[in-house]
């Protein structure tokens, strides 16, 4: 019978999961969606859906009770002050698990994990990222060019770098 | 040791491995780009779980 048994353990003892759970919830927190294994998003759930609860509140006791889960204060500062604003009017389910395959390697399940609404974040870091590995292939094209030149200067013939 | 008695005939293995046959999985069509992908997962051919929910499939 597995009356009274709920909750996942994840292969860890109490002290190991409990850091585990407090560095995934302090992710979630600042990044709003991580990709991770079904069972530890499930495990996390409750928490990052508490740190809301906490923020929502807003009172001194409220902080310092996020402050004790979450691992850096920046993460506190940033529930408090725009996670849990977007959440006014809604009562608990404030993250959603999407599944996305299988992790090659050991082939463990992957889902999603995010706060509801973090769709412009996701926007704005999709931006960044594309914006910086355009300024890599720059720098790795200008690169090439001088080494070209340094080592006697003969006529650039890779001027395109390979793009799929 | 306890050990086999009587040898086992062919059609007594193969009747006991009637029932063992492997069966493909059920997957569900994509409403985004109808390929079949699997039920309850994001697409992987297009990103799309739910009519939107778009993970970055690299283009090929």
């Amino acid at each position: 019978m597995r009356h009274r048994n709920s909750g996942y353990k994840l292969g860890r003892n109490t002290s190991h999961r409990r850091a585990l759970l407090r560095n995934l919830v302090t992710s979630l927190v600042l990044e709003e969606r991580i990709e991770t294994t079904v069972p530890k998003a499930k495990a996390m759930r409750p928490w990052a859906e508490r740190m809301i609860s906490l923020g929502k509140r807003g009172d001194v006791h409220a902080r310092r009770q996020a402050a004790a889960w979450l691992l850096s204060p920046a993460a506190v500062g940033k529930l408090f002050d725009n996670l849990s604003a977007r959440f006014g009017d809604r009562a608990g389910g404030y993250t959603r698990i999407v599944k996305t395959g299988f992790r090659a390697g050991d082939n463990a399940e992957l889902a999603l994990i995010e706060y509801l609404g973090s769709e412009a974040v996701q926007q704005q870091k999709k931006e960044r990222r594309a914006e910086r590995a355009e300024k890599r292939a720059t720098a790795a094209r200008k690169a090439a060019e001088e080494e070209a030149k340094a080592a006697g200067a003969p006529p650039p013939e890779e001027k395109e770098p390979e793009k799929e | 040791m306890p050990n086999p008695k009587r040898r086992h005939s062919h059609q007594r293995k193969n009747t006991r491995r009637a029932h063992d046959a492997l069966h493909a999985g059920s997957l569900s069509e994509c409403p985004n780009c109808h390929e079949r992908k699997l039920p309850h997962r994001v697409c992987p051919h297009c990103g799309y779980y739910r009519e939107r929910e778009v993970i970055d499939v690299p283009q090929r």
